[in-house]
């Protein structure tokens, strides 16, 4: 571990941040959208760990705002699955710009 | 180039190449599968970096919770054979150019700072440290660095989301409509 610098695992952190963001930007469908999401919330947490183990080694708080991170992640994955669910029901469609209508 | 060094630029190169696949693929099934590899690739990195309990957590509650809630829905609401349609050209071209910007700025912000000049970066005793043990006993307990607070804030989050999926997904009943 310790031949790599830190700098290298923020490079892929930064890296796999902005392929989240392409997919943000690139993508229409509400699940590939959501699935991008993920990506950006995996790329912070390597960045906690990282930081973590390579400055603060005797310490545990990234460790802990990553648990938190991923608990956080699948509350917001379920909602939004349900939200996604409920808009098909109502549109028949999960593409963003079908969703144009506020209703309940 | 170590052993150590040579698994992670694998592992990393595993992690890019499944996360651009998973953004990128025209099949919607075949993105979650690769998000699928991308995820354990993360929980990789987190055993290259001898978090073992994050890997594990991240095994559990990615690969077995999210991405298998996300192939449901994909059931639910799509039909999975047919391909997406193609983004616009004009704004993928505009993507590609935002985030390789965004990429190259940050990457250029991380390589002029000098990260753990002091001495931190050696950390060699580290083993014992992040043990399940500790991380429980830390976790719940009440005295400085203590995370009782925030765990039980999460409990309450955790049960406020299950709620709230419930009655957003519910089926109204017909004659209301």
């Amino acid at each position: 571990m310790s031949q790599v610098p830190l700098s290298h695992v923020l490079f892929l952190s930064t890296a796999l941040f902005f392929i989240g963001m392409y997919g943000l930007f690139t993508r229409r469908n509400m699940i590939t959208m959501l699935m991008s999401v993920e990506l950006i919330l995996n790329s912070v947490n390597i960045n906690f760990i990282a930081f973590n183990k390579y400055l603060y080694p005797e310490k545990l708080e990234g460790v802990f705002f990553t648990l938190f991170i991923i608990a956080i992640a699948a509350a917001e994955a379920a909602v939004a699955i349900a939200i996604i669910i409920n808009l098909y029901r109502n549109f028949h469609s999960i593409d963003v710009e079908d969703a144009d209508e506020m209703k309940f | 180039m170590s052993v150590s060094a040579v698994i992670f630029y694998i592992l990393s190169f595993f992690i890019l190449v499944t996360g651009l696949l998973a953004v990128t693929s025209r099949k919607i099934f075949r993105s979650a599968i690769w998000l699928l590899f991308s995820l354990t690739g993360i929980a990789g990195l987190y055993f290259w970096l001898q978090m073992e309990f994050i890997a594990a957590v991240q095994i559990v509650v990615y690969v077995g919770g999210i991405v298998v809630l996300i192939i449901f829905s994909i059931f639910l609401t799509q039909q999975s054979g047919k391909d997406l349609p193609a983004p616009v050209r004009v704004r993928s071209i505009f993507s590609v150019l935002a985030v390789c910007t965004g990429f190259v700025l940050t990457c250029l912000l991380v390589r002029g700072y000098a990260f753990g000049q002091a001495g931190h970066v050696a950390g060699g005793g580290a083993g014992p440290d992040a043990s399940v043990g500790n991380i429980g006993a830390q976790l719940l307990s009440t005295s400085e660095h203590g995370y009782v607070l925030p765990f039980e804030v999460i409990s309450i989050l955790l049960l406020a989301a299950m709620i709230g999926c419930i009655v957003i997904a519910i089926k109204t009943k017909p004659e209301n409509k």
